[in-house]
């Protein structure tokens, strides 16, 4: 029951950072209609920003956070600029090509700045765990968990009552409407592009220091992402935040009860279930599609 | 003129052997030959059903292990007491288990996700693979893990009269690669033309319009990704037993791309396409090596298959031969998402 409790409890503060992950990827894919190939990428850079910063300059570790979401916004609208505003209105299939295209560059050109070999990060935290009854929990972890739900309440709030928020999900609704109201769609467009990039970097900044930071960490995650969006729905900010944190429980289960070795397998297994019992997704309004 | 030209093709490319002495560009050949086969059979979903697999790898993997442990045997241990043990097989046995090992697989994943398709076949593809490499990592008693599966023997074919041959040397192994290409090109071709070849193009042009004049869509789906995932097999066999090591490096994703970019420089929906893909990005990587390094090279190919959808959407096939006579059927199929 101790190690069950243990489980869990990792589970949650996993899920914290792949909530973000998810939210992010389920956000452009709601508005923008792109399946985003780059999200794992905007990962794994957010997570080499912070080593860049602590590592290679010695400079600040909450700094350094901060800095990985603000370049990862910048370079998530500098992607969608660059490559997806050229192709507004191309079908799913060739924005897709082009970001597959724009992942594999960018999956080398970190290999080529940093090499194949993992790295670690060095954090301010105490090495020693909080041992509350019969669990124990790392106190970067208990920061990661918490970061990352500041960050999810922040986006939550931010869509919910702010004027461009208001923007993004009258987009969502009905691009053309929201056109025809004044609403700019390019800019929304770029903005929840640079606005999901920043939250993969955040997941990235804050489980590098937890992990260990190595170029190809972006594949994984972008899985783990897709398996969250298609638990929740495409496009459903509640459902991939309850989505991140199903999965986040269900991979340390499986790695405690069946094998450490198919704990990535999880977010696989759940997506068959969910496709082949809920299609739309286990939080979901019903969703066109074909 | 024109009904000669693929006779004339075919007689050079068998010719190739007879004054190539370069056991190096052969190599390049037959590696060339596996490619176009696995490229080819993703353009048969990816070029005629509008849907893209990105996990094409797993079957060409599962192809490679089915065929490379029936012909080196193995043995399970199921419970205490009682192992399970797989004598070794002939090659050619093994070859077409591996074919139909992957038509299977094929024929479970478009039943999944034929339910919705779209993006969710993309992603569920690119997971299959993710899971398949794991479980070729981690059950070290059925494919040795990490460690692979070595000395897996070349193919043995006993001709009636000629005794028994077994494909040692480039140059077998090249007519065997080249066989089938040309067979693998032949059934695509046939599925192509036929009534099914007509609904998986009336598919992926509006599928809303095709479904109304009574197409069975999913059946026709699920049709198309077991024979697409049948022939990657077929070329994973190939491989398998060509180079006589897979380990699960075989089901690295960036296989899988260099599929599509074949598929998608070639030009997709077209039957020479990936075939022309295949022999560009076959020898393009052998010309760069000594320039650029691998990391090099894999931005280039990431930022190639960028300029090609921006510049020439259609591929190279559709763009050369469009000059010549006007294309029946437009390569791209971009109706049917926007009837949604």
């Amino acid at each position: 029951m101790d190690q069950f409790l243990q489980h869990i409890l990792n589970g949650i503060v996993l899920g914290g950072s792949y909530a973000l992950l998810g939210i992010g990827l389920t956000l452009i894919f709601g508005i923008m209609y792109v399946v985003n190939f780059t999200h794992g990428e905007l990962y794994a850079f957010g997570a080499y920003v912070v080593f860049a910063v602590v590592v290679a300059l010695e400079g600040n570790f909450f700094l350094a956070l901060l800095l990985a979401v603000v370049l990862g916004a910048v370079l998530g609208g500098g992607i969608e600029w660059a490559l997806l505003r050229p192709l507004r209105g191309a079908s799913i299939d060739t924005t897709m090509l082009v970001m597959i295209g724009a992942w594999i560059a960018l999956q080398n050109t970190e290999q080529l700045l940093w090499t194949g070999v993992a790295k670690a990060i060095r954090h301010p935290f105490p090495e020693a765990p909080l041992v509350v009854g019969p669990v124990s929990i790392s106190w970067i972890r208990i920061f990661v968990f918490f970061a990352a739900l500041v960050l999810i309440a922040g986006s939550h709030l931010f869509i919910r009552r702010s004027r461009l928020g208001a923007a993004m999900r009258a987009t969502f609704q009905d691009r053309e409407t929201a056109a025809l109201m004044g609403v700019n769609i390019d800019a929304v467009h770029t903005f929840t592009f640079a606005f999901g990039s920043g939250l993969a970097a955040a997941a990235g900044a804050l489980l590098g220091p937890v992990f260990v930071v190595f170029p190809t960490m972006g594949d994984l995650a972008a899985l783990k992402a897709f398996a969250i969006v298609i638990m929740g729905g495409m496009g459903n900010f509640i459902g991939a935040t309850l989505g991140g944190f199903i999965l986040g429980i269900a991979e340390e289960l499986g790695a405690g009860y069946i094998s450490s070795g198919y704990r990535d397998a999880m977010g696989f297994l759940i997506i068959i279930a969910v496709l082949l019992f809920k299609p739309t997704g286990l939080f979901a309004r019903a969703e066109r599609i074909g | 003129m024109r009904r000669w030209l693929p006779c004339i093709w075919v007689a050079f490319l068998v010719s190739v052997p007879l004054w190539m002495r370069n056991q190096y560009y052969l190599h390049i050949l037959i590696s060339t030959g596996i490619f176009a086969v696995a490229a080819m059979s993703l353009n048969l979903l990816l070029g005629y059903t509008g849907q893209l697999s990105l996990g094409h790898v797993a079957f060409f993997g599962i192809g490679a292990y089915t065929s490379a442990l029936v012909s080196l045997g193995f043995d399970l241990q199921l419970s205490e007491g009682y192992t399970f043990v797989f004598e070794p097989r002939p090659v050619w046995l093994g070859f077409l288990c591996g074919v139909a090992a992957a038509g299977f697989f094929g024929w479970i994943i478009g039943r999944l996700s034929f339910r919705v398709r779209g993006a969710y076949f993309v992603i569920v593809t690119v997971s299959f693979a993710e899971v398949v490499k794991l479980v070729a990592l981690n059950w070290v008693d059925l494919t040795e893990g990490p460690m692979a599966l070595n000395n897996i023997p070349p193919v043995t074919l006993s001709f009636p009269g000629l005794g028994e041959l077994t494909f040692w040397k480039k140059e077998p192994n090249y007519y065997l690669v080249l066989a089938v290409c040309l067979l693998s090109y032949l059934v695509i071709r046939r599925l192509v033309f036929s009534r099914a070849g007509r609904a998986f193009i009336a598919l992926r042009e509006n599928e809303a319009l095709a479904e109304s004049v009574g197409v069975d869509v999913t059946r026709f789906l699920v049709l198309a990704a077991v024979v697409s995932a049948a022939i990657a097999g077929a070329a994973g066999g190939l491989y398998a037993h060509y180079i006589k090591i897979v380990d699960p490096d075989i089901f690295l994703f960036i296989y899988t791309v260099t599929m599509v970019i074949m598929v998608v420089a070639g030009g997709k929906g077209t039957l020479l396409g990936p075939v022309v893909g295949a022999v560009i990005f076959g020898i393009l990587p052998e010309a760069l090596r000594e320039a650029a390094r691998p990391e090099v090279q894999w931005i280039i190919y990431g930022l190639f298959m960028i300029l090609i959808v921006f510049f020439l959407p259609d591929g190279i096939v559709p763009a050369v031969s469009g000059r010549l006579r006007p294309r029946l059927s437009p390569a791209r199929g971009d109706t049917a998402e926007e009837a949604a």
